[in-house]
């Protein structure tokens, strides 16, 4: 009997494992591989030197070619495993390879006569070799503290106006009757799925006629009035309890009292999930900062990250490592976040 | 919101705006790099400025796509910077400013730059000075030479054919089991190096473009049939839409294709990621029924036309196209000189392997070998709008989605389509 | 809760969270009681409102009048009055068709294989994206070990940027990638995904659910975890089924939950862009082009930033949009009643 809630609320009985359990692990480790793995391939990646960067196929770990250095030789020479005409396979350092025709000799007998060998008898030896300089290198050219400060503003104060104006208005269109209130209750969800792509250009005259290219302004501003946010705060706000708001209102407190001591702090995890997709979308935020930031005292991370894109060519291993310095931050806030949202509403003991 | 967050905002925005105040001119130039040459000219405008303390140069280095896409809007919103490194001279010709009345030696920039300076001109202008050439670039071809000697085919001679090269290649391919016998980077351009040969023209009399001349349509033809046969592989041409550019340089390095049409700008990278793995060369664009000329092209820096400073611009612009400071950027980027002066001489390239110097000195020559046609294509106001329609529509008709004749149609329409929109005024 | 009693609280009392709320919000509860006092209680709905309305006037509906009057102009200026007005040659262009149901016969054949390109990825993109987060919320409510660790790892892909995701899966997906060399290792063919049209769209799909999935379990999570205990408790001893559960408990009380999820959804996919570009490119041939792509190159890649059309492309995909999110939402309704 227990099964019916244990399907859908917890394991049978602690020690024991049932098949649902075996199941929902077995999801769980398959997620691990699916979800995590390409993240950590990610991050092993931007350690790769550019050409083991391009390799085919690929590999999980950065390698590079194993070299040694053999006394008479003023440079370290490769090593290779190399397949001799009688079938032995022997390590060989490589001396040179010209055409098809490689000249190797023994690094641990380097007086012995070198011997030719057709290079498809040869396979590099690799090891492993962090290269640590994707990340040294850019730092010294690529001004990452400014171009993080400028993210970190801009992040921070459009999450902040986003979650007061979103909330404001949501609260307006949840609690009261006004007039017109339907009118504004259309324009919220006629326009949330209008994405700013396709309209910007209009928005970049209006910004250009408010003064306020480049200024991080003109990327805070333009987004801050989400209709997305509006709606996901207005549902939920719908779910609390009217007579709390009519005993608060009989208790003499104003509306805005109302607002920010009782209904905000209710509608917190509603806030969480709002503050989390307006940081992701924000920290992430390429093409519009693109459009009205030509300053580079002024460009936030996903500017200067993707400077590393030429015409032609473009520089994996700087972008990658970058990439993965962006990503410390928003992690970090992930973890302090996701747990307003799910033990948020525990806590209340209401829908 | 509260007061106290508005005076937090206001002074936040206060600190944005005020950078410590100075005396001085500072000029911005919107850069892009492909690899080193952003470190380069910062320590060019670094000995500028040392020796020109009134003036300061900013370097804003964007993602190369701003370049196209943004920097137009904001140019014509009048938000540009002083200076700006571009590759679509025709179409930002109407921004660009004219250094001529601030050159103290114009007809020494006519000389060097004259072909180039024709590209950069509004048509019908024949006097503008805009600006200088970062570089000159050349489609040709790269050769594994490695694979051809593990195959054992003979790699064809300086006057092959198009023809040579392919069945060349695929048998290479076939040998080595390489899955791409011929790749070409998928780009307007780097189509238009095999056109040429073949004898398009692209512009009309009128100086408007026609673009499915014979030329242009043997072109087409062959890269389809080369996909049919196996010599090209759908990967490139097929597996992207649009105008979206796909190189085939990481297939090149990993040693996947014998023959690959690019460009002088792929070496420096070569160089350094093949290392000693197999051995490259470049090759002389092979020859069609016209001639044997790939494309020319490049990049640029042009002054702006609405900077408030274009004295400053003039002078700074001065500086880096100056023989000594130009040379000694070809020199330290790996580019091929858009200066005729250095041209001639050559260029000293420095930390250069024997093999990217031999390969420079191959798409130099071939720089001598252009065909007049390639650098009116070029030159054209109206070329990126060619460019752009062929590679969708070619690539349209190699998924198999269209037939060639249907993608000709809609290149013709395409391009006549948005050359009227842009003459609308 | 009863009438005259203390509130339920988020916020434990005394907490810091709670001191902090009171010190912010407390600066302004002179000022708005003042406006208050001015406007009257009802009058404050409109005060709550104004803030939002301003910044939604000035950066989306003057944008979209904008765009509208754009959308009649030709010529590639920027500012609209030195545009030529071309009345409706924009629409005309774009609804010139052979056939409305082949996307080929028309003159703009790349908008409308846009526009049922981005259908068929919303479709399929909604029904996988809501099945795999409602699965994994699911499976992450049980009282499992580690459970803080498996949320972060499913939410973790949330962070990248679409850029980075498209790159992760490119490489993994391309003909040497770390998924043809799993295929033959075990002995299979190796697959070329980017350029069969049905492996391009089920790739594209697929990147996507992974990169999104791990916020909307996040939404699923939270309102399976407000679902009451006893209701559970309750249905065990009738001796309920747990598949009945299901549909009786489960899914009606997470409702709102799942709408919220699923007009977040189908938003986020009909806008997909860069994700889709950077991993296919749109193709193979023109297999996976958006029309936003279509948008986004008319009005910007093209050499002649053709303003005007893309305009008018925007304000036909606007219409759509606004009728199928109205669609949705009665949909929604009419369930929930």
């Amino acid at each position: 009997m227990s099964r019916v809630t244990s399907l859908l609320r917890q394991t049978r009985r602690p020690g024991r494992l049932g098949w649902t359990d075996i199941l929902s692990y077995g999801y769980l480790a398959l997620g691990v591989v699916l979800m995590f793995g390409p993240v950590l391939w990610l991050v092993l990646s931007s350690l790769k030197t550019p050409a083991a960067l391009l390799e085919f196929p690929p590999s999980f770990l950065p390698l590079t070619q194993k070299t040694i250095s053999v006394p008479g030789h003023a440079r370290p020479l490769e090593l290779h495993r190399v397949r001799l005409p009688d079938g032995s396979v022997k390590e060989l350092a490589q001396v040179r390879r010209i055409g098809i025709q490689a000249t190797m000799i023994d690094p641990a007998d380097p007086a012995r006569p070198a011997i030719r060998v057709p290079i498809e008898a040869r396979e590099p030896i690799r090891e492993i070799a962090f290269a640590w300089s994707n990340y040294t290198e850019p730092l010294k050219q690529f001004a990452f503290g400014r171009y993080f400060a400028n993210s970190l503003i801009v992040t921070i104060l459009a999450t902040i106006i986003t979650l007061l104006i979103n909330s404001m208005a949501a609260y307006a269109l949840a609690i009261y009757e006004f007039r017109g209130k339907n009118a504004a209750l259309l324009m919220v969800i006629g326009t949330l799925m209008i994405p700013i792509t396709i309209v910007l250009v209009p928005v970049f005259l209006v910004v250009t006629q408010l003064g306020l290219n480049n200024s991080l302004w003109a990327v805070i501003l333009p987004g801050a009035a989400t209709p997305t946010g509006v709606f996901l705060l207005r549902q939920y706000m719908l779910t609390l309890p009217r007579d709390l708001i009519e005993a608060a209102r009989m208790d003499k407190a104003s509306e805005w009292q109302i607002y920010s001591r009782i209904v905000m702090p209710l509608t917190l995890p509603a806030l969480a999930v709002l503050a989390i997709f307006s940081i992701m979308w924000r920290w992430n935020e390429f093409l519009w900062p693109l459009a009205v930031l030509t300053k580079s005292e002024v460009y936030t991370l996903q500017i200067g990250l993707n400077a590393f894109q030429g015409e032609l060519q473009t520089q994996w291993h700087y972008l990658l490592a970058m990439t993965v310095m962006t990503l410390a931050p928003v992690a970090l806030v992930f973890v302090f976040l996701q747990r307003f949202i799910t033990t948020g509403i525990a806590n209340t003991g209401m829908k | 919101m509260n007061r106290r967050h508005w005076l937090a905002g206001a002074l936040v925005a206060v600190a944005l705006a005020s950078s410590p105040v100075q005396a001085q001119t500072t000029l911005r130039m919107t850069w892009y790099s492909d690899g080193n040459e952003g470190e380069v000219m910062r320590d060019l405008l670094n000995r500028f400025e040392a020796g020109n303390p009134g003036i300061k140069v900013v370097l804003d280095t964007v993602p190369f796509k701003a370049i196209n896409e943004n920097l137009p809007v904001q140019l014509a919103a009048g938000q540009g910077p002083d200076m700006a490194r571009i590759v679509d001279f025709g179409g930002l010709a109407k921004f660009a400013l004219d250094l001529r009345p601030h050159l103290a030696n114009a007809p020494n920039w006519e000389q060097n730059f004259g072909p180039f300076l024709e590209w950069m001109r509004e048509p019908g202008n024949t006097t503008a000075i805009p600006g200088y050439m970062t570089q000159l670039t050349v489609t040709g071809p790269l050769v594994n030479k490695t694979l051809f000697e593990q195959a054992g085919v003979a790699i064809p001679g300086p006057k092959a054919t198009w023809d040579d090269w392919a069945k060349a290649a695929k048998a290479v391919a076939d040998k080595v089991k390489a899955p791409y016998p011929v790749a070409f980077d998928r780009s307007g351009h780097r189509f238009f190096g095999l056109a040429v040969s073949q004898g398009a023209k692209m512009i009309g009399a009128d100086g408007l473009p026609t673009p499915s001349d014979e030329g242009f349509r043997r072109a087409a033809q062959l890269i389809v049939d080369w996909h049919k046969s196996g010599v090209m592989s759908k990967e490139l041409w097929g597996s992207v839409s649009g105008t979206a550019y796909r190189g085939a340089n990481e297939e090149f390095k990993n040693a996947q294709v014998p023959f690959y049409l690019s460009g002088s700008w792929q070496i420096a990278q070569f160089d350094k990621t093949v290392g000693n793995a197999f051995d490259w060369i470049a090759a002389p664009t092979p020859c069609g029924p016209a001639n044997c000329s790939g494309m020319p092209g490049g990049a640029g820096v042009i002054g702006i036309k609405a900077t408030k400073h274009p004295a400053e611009v003039a002078k700074v612009m001065d500086f880096l196209a100056s023989e000594p400071i130009l040379s000694e950027f070809y020199a330290r980027t790996l580019f091929v000189p858009g200066h005729i002066g250095i041209a001639k001489k050559g260029v000293a390239y420095r930390g250069a392997s024997a093999q990217a110097a031999a390969a420079l000195k191959v798409f130099g020559d071939a720089v001598g070998a252009l065909d007049p046609a390639a650098y009116r294509i070029q030159g054209n106001a109206y070329s990126r709008i060619v460019f752009n329609a062929a590679i969708s529509r070619i690539g349209q008709a190699v998924a198999g989605e269209i037939t060639i004749d249907d993608a000709i149609k809609r290149i013709d329409a395409d391009v006549a389509q948005q050359v009227a929109e842009r003459n609308k005024k | 809760m009863s009438a005259n009693g203390s509130p339920p609280r988020a916020i434990p009392r005394d907490s810091f969270a709670s001191r902090l709320i009171e010190a912010v919000a407390g600066l302004a509860d002179r000022p708005m009681a003042w406006i208050q006092h001015a406007v009257g209680g009802r009058g404050m709905a409109y005060v709550f409102l104004a803030p939002n309305i301003l910044f939604f006037g000035l950066f989306v509906f003057l944008p979209i009048g904008i765009n509208m009057a754009m959308s009649l102009t030709g010529g590639t200026n920027l500012f609209l009055s030195e545009r030529p007005f071309v009345g409706g040659d924009h629409y005309r262009a774009l609804m010139q068709c052979g056939s409305y149901l082949d996307p080929a016969s028309c003159r703009e054949d790349h908008f409308w294989k846009g526009v049922s390109n981005t259908l068929k990825f919303t479709l399929f993109q909604m029904v996988a994206m809501v099945g795999t987060a409602l699965v994994t919320a699911l499976v992450l409510n049980r009282k499992i070990r580690g459970r803080g660790f498996f949320r972060a790892v499913y939410f973790f892909p949330v962070l990248l940027s679409p850029v980075v995701v498209a790159l992760i899966w490119k490489w993994i997906l391309q003909r040497d990638g770390l998924l043809n060399g799993a295929i033959t290792l075990a002995g299979g063919e190796k697959i070329l995904f980017f350029v069969e049209p049905g492996w391009a769209m089920f790739w594209a799909v697929f990147v996507s659910v992974w990169a999104h999935m791990g916020f909307y379990t996040l939404i699923l999570l939270a309102g399976l975890q407000a679902i009451p205990a006893d209701l559970y408790e309750a249905a065990e001893m009738d001796g309920t089924k747990p598949m009945r559960v299901l549909t009786r408990i489960t899914l009606p009380l997470l409702w709102p939950n799942l709408v919220v999820v699923l007009v977040l959804v189908l938003i986020k996919a009909v806008q997909t862009f860069d994700e889709v570009f950077v991993l296919t490119g749109g193709g193979p041939g023109t297999a996976t082009l958006m029309v936003v792509q279509y948008i986004y190159e008319t009005a910007f890649a093209n050499q002649v930033q053709n303003f005007g059309l893309a305009a008018a492309a925007s304000m036909l995909l606007g219409s759509l949009l606004f009728a199928l999110t109205m669609l949705q939402l009665w949909i929604a309704r009419r369930k929930a009643a």
